[in-house]
């Protein structure tokens, strides 16, 4: 077993490509940890620290007799969120597997959430619970044809670079922006900025948020999901993070270059790369200087406590000074195994960080002081869907399809030209 | 692929089709009929894909789309009929026939 | 790559696919024969990929289990008239159905088997990198020629745009507030019973 451990560490391709089970085994395992660990993180930060709902708790619905059906919303939310975890890559060979169609398979998945938000609202004898399920689900399925849409603008994006054919794997769509030297974000400026943009307000109306879908005049504003509580509620919002997270790793690995540092190719020369991999332990320090001030100005009765803060200030700072120990001992190029873990440390950094930005970016839509700036744009979101989302992301997909067709023939004409004198 | 054969696909694909004409044979609910009808052209294009895998071209596996293309078209138009037949008439023929 | 384990998962595939089968046609509840139809059609989704079709297969999880699906959902929740548990599923004549279900099965695998000589009984192994290359090449053709199915295709997605035209006219024939106004008349009835 250490054989087939240690053999394929030098490998060039997804465990799953590869055909290696034991190392896509771990890469699973180590997904579902971060994931989980991510979720936790962000339901402490969105909400106080105690207030998770309790495992235990019994809802009106196992009053009843326990059905099985009650538990297939959430768990197809949690079972669609993670299915689509085994195609995101954290590096260029760094993902459970690497299929040929990752990306028409993530947006497939990803569309298996509506069904989860329709599930939940079949609960037995509660008003309104059905009509906000099922206009929350309407909603979700129509933010996904722009969404779709500019998905397939940035996969044509990744025909552009000199093989001439795109590719719908999600490690080929990082490759083909490393090869043509631009994140398709800035690609075309600014057709694949407002591609981004059309993605993420698709992104965000589709986390769920059913207080957003109905007139907040109603008393059945706060949504299908308050029927269900104890562990059903737990897997439930649960899921949501972990599609909020899935959805967010996708739209890095489209838009903002995956798992690439910025500048990847302007500025290529080693002391560049030096000076990018202390990022990491940078970002370690500043959080652990963060959390030191945390801790020090005490804790409020909705923040965690002096000890906790401490306790989660120091393994920052551990991890801080790991990492700048990795960054500099992997400088010198005759020692394989450091280098090749600096390198790994940079791409799961750099994805991190991009995630990170743009699930901050989500939370932010999310909150309730954001609501009263963008809830009437958002109480309209058929409207907005319709009205301006579509086309624009119809012209994003027209103008992308013409300028590369211009990039090309220009390239092809100016070949020729040379050719000919 | 050693020793699965195209033959246990095609039965697997007869399966289904003939579930499926059954299922509109006997089900009452319209809709579930027309879901019994989904699975008639799901039955197909797992025996269209089976075939392009045997004779080793893509042809097949063309068909396969489009017929989810038509599939998608008859489910829009099916169920926008049946949603309007179910509000006004109950969910199938026998009542509507007796309500009349 | 090599296939792994392919027996065991055809089998498993091929179990699930049958008895999802099974389930939509003798559920009590339109809901739970919708479940049961995703259900069915993941799997298939799973025969796809064993037969090295990985943009079918896509393309049937995406616009099958999870548009179609969708929109089979929405319709029976937005028609749901509390249907109580006593009435038949099944059609008076029923009796006849069955059996002659049966007896197309029959057939059916009869004339499988028989003709089992008349196809070769190979599975060749396509490629599996450039799938949808290959398909894009039967479909929109390679630079200097046309495919050979640009023209279905393009037929295929006027149709499409002609049935959710003729869809939403006829659902908007109530005025604009037509499907919400009727969503709302029907706020107290029962939710369906899955």
């Amino acid at each position: 077993m250490l054989n087939s451990l240690m053999s394929y560490l030098g490998s060039t391709l997804s465990p799953g490509a590869a055909g290696n089970q034991l190392w896509a085994l771990i890469y699973v395992v180590f997904v579902f940890m971060g994931v989980s660990a991510a979720s936790i993180a962000l339901y402490w930060i969105e909400h106080s620290a105690g207030s998770a709902p309790c495992p235990a708790a019994a809802d009106g619905i196992s009053n009843r007799e326990t059905r099985f059906v009650f538990w297939i919303a959430p768990i197809m939310g949690l079972l669609a969120a993670f299915a689509a975890y085994a195609v995101i890559p954290f590096g260029p060979s760094q993902a459970v597997t690497d299929v040929n169609i990752g990306a028409l398979l993530i947006l497939g998945v990803l569309s298996l959430n509506v069904l989860s938000i329709l599930l939940s609202g079949c609960v037995p004898n509660s008003r309104g619970a059905l009509l906000t399920a099922l206009l929350s689900g309407a909603r979700m399925v129509l933010f996904q044809v722009p969404i779709g849409l500019v998905a397939v603008a940035a996969i044509l994006m990744t025909s552009l670079n000199e093989s001439g054919t795109g590719t719908l794997s999600m490690i080929g769509i990082v490759q083909a922006q490393e090869d043509q030297g631009t994140w398709f974000l800035f690609k075309f400026f600014p057709i694949g900025l407002i591609a981004f943009v059309v993605f993420v307000i698709g992104m965000v109306a589709q986390t769920k948020r059913e207080r957003l879908a109905v007139a907040a005049e109603r008393p059945s504003d706060a949504g299908a999901q308050n029927e269900y509580d104890g562990l059903r509620r737990l897997l439930l919002i649960f899921g949501e993070y972990a599609a909020m997270i899935a959805v967010s790793s996708v739209a890095v690995t489209l838009w903002l270059g995956g798992w690439l540092r910025p500048f990847a190719s302007q500025l290529s020369a080693p002391s560049w790369e030096n000076i990018f991999s202390l990022f990491p332990g940078f970002t370690f320090l500043l959080l652990t200087a963060i959390l030191l001030v945390m801790t020090v100005r005490g804790g409020s009765p909705s923040r965690p406590r002096r000890t906790q803060l401490a306790v989660v200030a120091a393994l920052f700072g551990l991890i801080a000074a790991l990492l700048f120990m990795i960054a500099v001992a992997g400088r010198s190029s005759d020692r394989h195994i450091l280098a090749s873990l600096r390198e790994n440390v940079n791409y799961l950094y750099w994805f991190a960080a991009k995630v990170a930005i743009l699930l901050s970016i989500i939370l932010y839509y999310r909150s309730a002081r954001s609501r009263n700036r963008f809830g009437r744009y958002f109480d309209q979101s058929t409207r907005l869907a319709w009205k301006i989302l579509v086309p624009i992301s119809l012209a994003v997909l027209a103008l992308t399809a013409i300028v590369g067709l211009k990039h090309e023939t220009w390239d092809q004409a100016k070949q020729l030209l040379r050719m000919r004198s | 692929m050693n020793d699965i054969t195209t033959l246990h696909y095609l039965i697997v694909a007869a399966t289904l089709f003939a579930l499926g004409v059954t299922g509109v044979l006997t089900r009452r609910d319209v809709i579930v009929r027309l879901m019994s009808l989904e699975l008639i052209l799901t039955a197909v294009s797992l025996n269209l894909v089976a075939f392009s895998h045997m004779w080793g071209n893509l042809y097949g596996q063309v068909f396969a789309i489009f017929v989810i293309v038509i599939a998608a078209t008859q489910a829009v138009v099916g169920l926008a009929i049946g949603v309007a037949f179910r509000r006004n008439s109950g969910i199938d023929v026998p009542v509507a026939k007796a309500s009349r | 790559m090599t296939p792994v384990a392919t027996s065991f998962f055809f089998y498993l595939l091929a179990s699930a696919t049958v008895l999802g089968g099974l389930l939509v046609i003798t559920c009590r509840s339109a809901v739970r024969s919708a479940l049961a139809l995703i259900v069915t059609l993941l799997a298939v989704a799973g025969l796809y990929l064993m037969l090295y079709a990985s943009f079918v297969a896509g393309a049937e999880v995406l616009v099958y289990a999870g548009g179609i699906m969708v929109l089979f959902l929405l319709a029976i929740m937005f028609t749901w008239t509390g249907v109580s548990p006593n009435e038949p599923r099944f059609l008076g004549v029923a009796w006849i159905g069955i059996p002659s279900g049966c007896a197309l099965l029959a057939f059916l695998i009869f004339a499988f088997v028989k003709g089992r000589e008349l196809f070769p009984d190979r599975m060749i192994a396509l490629g599996e990198e450039s799938n949808t290359q290959q398909i894009a090449s039967l479909l929109y053709g390679e630079p200097g020629r046309t495919g050979s199915y640009t023209f279905a295709f393009e037929i295929a997605s006027l149709l499409l745009l002609v049935a959710i035209l003729g869809a939403v006219v006829k659902v908007s024939g109530r005025g604009v507030a037509g499907p919400v106004s009727a969503v709302e008349s029907q706020e107290t009835r029962p939710s369906p019973g899955i």
